[in-house]
Order: structure tokens, then sequence, then C-alpha cells
């Protein structure tokens, strides 16, 4: 289940060069809500370092928010999320905003700030926490940008390219810190099937070449069996998280509800049929 | 019951009930149309119904019938419905396969009820009451949100804080030379009619001349902070509230705290600070041009030569009025920048959320300016300034 990368992680940030069994990630009891009204409840599981964990679950169950409570955008009121072993729900303003800095975040349509220019755009992490020049940030971003295949683009505005090379530019702006762990929300959605498989390759190198940790919130199935090396699956029904575990698995001995997910709606016969599943 | 009457090409739809033992059957017949200009509604039916006491399975037949569509559906879904209400057996069996399987999908388990966007109805009391709770947490987040603010200001002053500059020199430009044309044509406009309500009054007493002192008095410490005021509302307010509500719909709001980057710092400092600035310099303008129109006045209709005018303007009005005038501007420029960003923070995320947020902006912020200018009048009296 863990990956087997072979290059060094390039370890940028606050994480301490952690070995590869260390958790990167670990939520515990975590509880979401919209006010009072309690979405879900008892979500726990562990990332290992450059594993890519894909959240799985139908629409509207909270996969988009529970992306939210990890990233800092919501407050966690019940339950708690650590990053290598801290926790960051009771870190102070600074010592999370320290964690903050080591995501990358790939929002659902890309998110670029629509006044300012491609470059500019992944300029603005740099400027902001580095102490590059202006002639460098420039050369980084175009770096950036050619690494999604948006070379030559720099000084478009996110207004005047497509949804499927904003979202691309938004990758390489969350990449532009060179993260410890990458965030997608619903990468695929509108795309076309070659973009989405496109995308896939691109998380997928990423993470063994720089050994980045990647969290996916997804329910496109061809994604969840290229990319996964865990998933976890929440329940809008039962308002629990049910299970985590390699979805190639999962598909065959899974809890019945994950199973029928991932065969597209099939009915399962409650223990694991003898069916083929091509992953 | 019903008898089919085949009077023109669509047949009237009919219903006839046959009892056998504890059985009933009904016998559809006819033309199940939206178009057709009879329809049969299950409310008749369901009300024989009721009168046949100790029935036990219903069928249908449907031989008989020459078309449908939705209608008979609806009609057979209230039927099962009817019967699954009582525990009387509906033999979906008879049914053609199309409609049977079509009514399986209507009855089928609906989507779970998420208690998300509730819909229930409730009593005056408790309208009224939420919506004065509402209200007092506008109140609320009014106060937080220029705490906030402050806060922001303190970090941007220690240089902790990030600052989009190029938006600050954008809005610097946008609230001062771009808004004279306008500012400028409203001032006069006032002017004028300011001019002309003293000159028909003062003209009678003979008094014509200090229509120059009501312009001008009036024009430095109410009129021009208060028309630059609301011009900046409508023009200014709303923009910040749409712009940053659309950033918050997009998601990019979101993006920059991510970043650990703040979007009061970021978005809306920049905006109070610049409003703040421009405020006053476009106070002092809407004074000078609103004179200017008292001025076209007193020229045109009390034959008061320039000079005079200006000389009688110069005397009236003091370094004191033109001071009042231009630190109520100054706070009508944050209030009209705090409102703005404000909504637009609060935005929701969706289309419509953009537009109310810029709507609720320029009202709040018109009412708050109208409210602090009488506050600050009263102030003024109290302390004899």
């Amino acid at each position: 289940m863990i990956s087997e990368s072979s290059s060094p992680a390039e370890s940028n940030s606050a994480t301490s060069s952690p070995s590869r069994t260390t958790p990167v990630i670990e939520v515990r009891d975590l509880e979401m809500s919209y006010g009072s009204y309690v979405v879900m409840r008892d979500i726990n599981f562990t990332v290992l370092k450059g594993q890519v964990l894909v959240i799985m679950g139908g629409s509207g169950c909270g996969k988009s928010t529970l992306l939210k409570y990890m990233i800092g955008l919501k407050e966690v009121t019940h339950g708690d999320v650590l990053y290598n072993g801290k926790s960051f729900v009771k870190a102070s303003q600074e010592e999370r905003e320290e964690v903050q800095r080591t995501f990358g975040v790939l929002y659902q349509a890309g998110a670029l700030w629509s006044s300012r220019t491609l470059a500019e755009n992944i300029g603005l992490p740099l400027e902001e926490y580095t102490k590059l020049s202006e002639k460098e940030i420039r050369e980084l971003a175009s770096l950036k940008l050619s690494l999604v295949g948006l070379k030559g683009f720099e000084d478009f505005y996110p207004s005047e390219i497509s949804g499927g090379m904003r979202k691309r530019a938004g990758l390489a702006r969350a990449m532009a810190l060179d993260p410890a762990i990458l965030f997608f929300d619903e990468p695929s959605a509108g795309l076309d099937p070659i973009s989405s498989r496109h995308l896939d390759d691109l998380i997928l190198q990423l993470r063994d070449s720089l050994g980045t940790t990647v969290v996916v919130v997804t329910h496109e199935l061809p994604s969840i069996f290229a990319i996964a090396d865990t998933a976890i699956f929440l329940d809008a029904e039962t308002k629990r998280m049910l299970v985590q575990g390699d979805p190639k698995v999962l598909v065959k001995e899974g809890p019945p509800k994950v199973r029928t997910f991932l065969l597209r709606g099939q009915e399962v016969s409650a223990p694991a049929g003898n069916k083929q599943v091509s992953a | 019951m019903k008898q089919t009457t085949a009077t023109s090409d669509i047949a009237r739809p009919t219903v006839k009930m046959e009892r056998t033992g504890d059985q009933l059957q009904l016998v559809l017949g006819g033309d199940w149309s939206l178009k057709s200009p009879e329809r049969l509604h299950a409310e008749a039916v369901l009300a024989d119904l009721e009168r046949e006491p100790g029935v036990k399975l219903i069928r249908c037949a449907t031989s008989e019938v020459r078309s449908w569509d939705s209608s008979l559906l609806v009609f057979l879904w209230e039927v099962e419905e009817w019967c699954k209400n009582r525990q009387v057996k509906f033999a979906e069996d008879d049914l053609p396969k199309e409609i049977s399987s079509l009514l399986n999908l209507a009855t089928s388990a609906p989507e779970q009820q998420t208690g998300r966007g509730s819909t229930a109805r409730h009593s005056l009391f408790y309208q009224l009451g939420s919506w004065v709770l509402g209200k007092i947490d506008m109140l609320i987040a009014a106060f937080e949100f220029t705490g906030e603010c402050v806060i922001s200001f303190q970090r941007i002053l220690a240089r902790r804080g990030k600052v989009d500059w190029r938006l600050y020199w954008l809005t610097l430009q946008e609230c001062s030379a771009e808004a004279l044309p306008i500012v400028g044509m409203i001032s006069f406009l006032t002017g004028l009619i300011l001019a002309f309500v003293g000159a028909i009054q003062l003209r009678q007493f003979g008094a014509g001349i200090y229509v120059a002192n009501l312009v001008a008095v009036a024009m430095a410490r109410e009129m021009g902070a208060i028309m630059t005021g609301i011009i900046m509302a409508g023009r200014t307010g709303a923009a910040f509230a749409a712009q940053i509500g659309s950033m918050k719909v997009s998601e990019e709001i979101d993006a920059l705290s991510t970043l650990a980057i703040s979007p009061m710092d970021f978005l809306v400092s920049p905006r109070v600070v610049a409003l703040f600035l421009m405020m006053p310099l476009l106070c002092l303008y809407s004074d000078l041009i609103g004179i200017a129109g008292g001025a076209v006045v007193g020229a045109g209709l009390l034959k008061i030569s320039l000079v005079q005018y200006w000389n009688q303007t110069v005397g009236s009005m003091g370094l004191t009025d033109i001071v009042i005038g231009v630190v109520k501007c100054s706070i009508f420029g944050v209030i009209v920048a705090l409102t703005g960003c404000q909504r637009g923070m609060k935005c929701e995320n969706n289309a419509a959320g953009v537009g109310n947020a810029a709507t609720s902006a320029v009202v709040l912020a018109i009412t708050w300016i109208v409210a602090s200018d009488a506050i600050i009048d009263v102030l003024i009296e109290m302390l004899k300034i």
C-alpha cells in the first residue's frame, strides 16, 4: 500500500524528515457539523508519507467539507487533526500558519486570483514566503507552469483560459512552495476523460518524484483505482466513515456499501463474491 | 360510475369500479392525456373507494385505455399511495410493464432528508423573533469585522501582514480621479438646489446675498460630505462587495487563507485605507463645486456679482465648518469601505449571493452614513463646536 518511490523525499518544511512509516496526517474522532447539524462523526484515519489518500463518498456526504476541516478553513470543534504527530487543532495561530505553508491546495474550479496573471498567481506565495528576486520568482513560475503543460501562458489572466487549463494552473500554484502535502478537491470534476487521466498521471508523478503526500477528494471511479494507495469512504446514511483501505482490495473485500459504490451501484452479495474487477 | 362517451377524437378518461368479494377492480378506459379538456382527478375515485369497506385488494384493468401519459401515472400513483396508507394491497402486476416500472421508480426509496434547508412554516412571532436575532447578529458581525480590521492594521504596521499593494493603488485611483466627474456633477446640482431653495425665501426679505452663506455652510458642514458618502457607497461600496463576494464564491479567499495570507490584510485593509485617504479630498472638491453651483444661481437669478458672492462665501464660513465636513467624510469613507468589504466576505456561495451582497452593502452604508451624520451633529451641538 505504501508507495515505492525511490527518490529521496525533499523535506522543505516543518516536516522534520519523517521516515516512510510515519503517519504524516492523522485524523482522530473528527466530527463535522454545520451549526448544530452533524454531517459526519467518528472520522479516523491515517496517511503515511508519500501515500495518496482518496476521500470517497456520494454527492453531498461532506467530502469537500472534510478537506476544509483538514486544511484549517473550518474550525474543528470535536476531534483532532495531527500533522507529523503534532496537533493542528490545538496549535497556536503561528504554528498553524507554519503547517499551512507546507500545504498546497487545488480547489474545485482552480480558485486562481482573477485580477492576477498566471505567473503572478504562482508568484504570490513565493513573494510572501521566500526572499527570491522578482526574476527568480518569474523563472520559477514559468517552470511550474511548464510542469503542468502551460508553458507560454505566463501573462494570461485566468478568465482568458479554459476550465481545464485553469485547473492545471491551480495545480501549478499549489506546487509553488514545493508542498509536503497536496490537497485536491474534485480534481477531475468538469474535465474530459483524457484531461482527467493526465491530471491523475501528474499527481502520481509528483508523488513519486517529490515524495509528496496527496489527499484527493473524488468520486470518479477510474481516478480512484488509478491513484489511490489508500481510501476512506464517507457514508451519508449512517453519517460515519465506513472503512479505510486500498480500493483495489475494498472492491473485493470491503463492506457491501463500499463495494456497491466502487462497482458503480451494482448490487453485491453479502460476502466477497468472485467478481473480477480490473483496477 | 363513469361511462365512456367517445364524442370526439379524444375520448374522456373513465374509471369503472367492479367489486367481487374483498377485491375491487378499477377498469380504466379512454384517453388519459394532460391535454384533454376533461381530466379525471384521483380524489373523486378515492372518495368512492372510501365508501367501499372491507376491500383487501385493488386491481387495475387497463386494456380499454387508448392512450396515456403522466395523467394516468399520477392517478395510479395516488391510488397506490392511498392503498399503502390503508394497508390495502395494490396489484401492480396487472399493469402494463411501462406503467408499472415508472410507478416503481416513483415509489422507490426517496432521498434522505438531511435536515438542511428545512422549509417548515413558522408563526409570526417566531419569524419576528428570528428577524430581530438576525439583525442583532448582523450588528455584532459588523463590530467584529471592524475589530478584525483594526488588528489587521496592527499587523500591517508591524510589517507582518501581506498587503496587495497593486490593489491599494488601483483603489486609490478608482475612488479619487475616477470619481471626480460624478461627484462633481452631483455636488454642482446640490449647490444649485440649495441656492434655489434659499433664493426663493431670502429674496422676499431682500436678503438674497445670504444665499452665499446658506450654500457655503450647508455644503461645507453637511451636504458635501453626505453626497460624497452616498455616491461612494453606490459606486465603490457596491463594487467592493461584488469583487470580494465573487472572490469568495470562486474560493479565491480560501486560497489566500490556506497560504496563511489574511484576506483582511490583503484585500480589506488596502481598500479601507484608500477610501479613508481619498474621501477628504473628494469632500473638499465637492464643497468647492457645490459653492460654484450656488454662485451660478446667485449670478443668474439674484444678479449678485461673482466677486461679491465669493467675498460673502469666504466671510460666512470658518475653518471649523470645513474641518467638520472633511472629518465626517473620512468617517463615511471608512463606513463605506467596511460595509462593502464585510458584505462581500459574508457573501453566500452562489451567484445570487454576490448580488445580494452588493445591494445590502449600499443600503447598509447609506443607512450608517445618515445615522452617523446625525450622531456627529448632536455631538457637535453638545460640545458647542
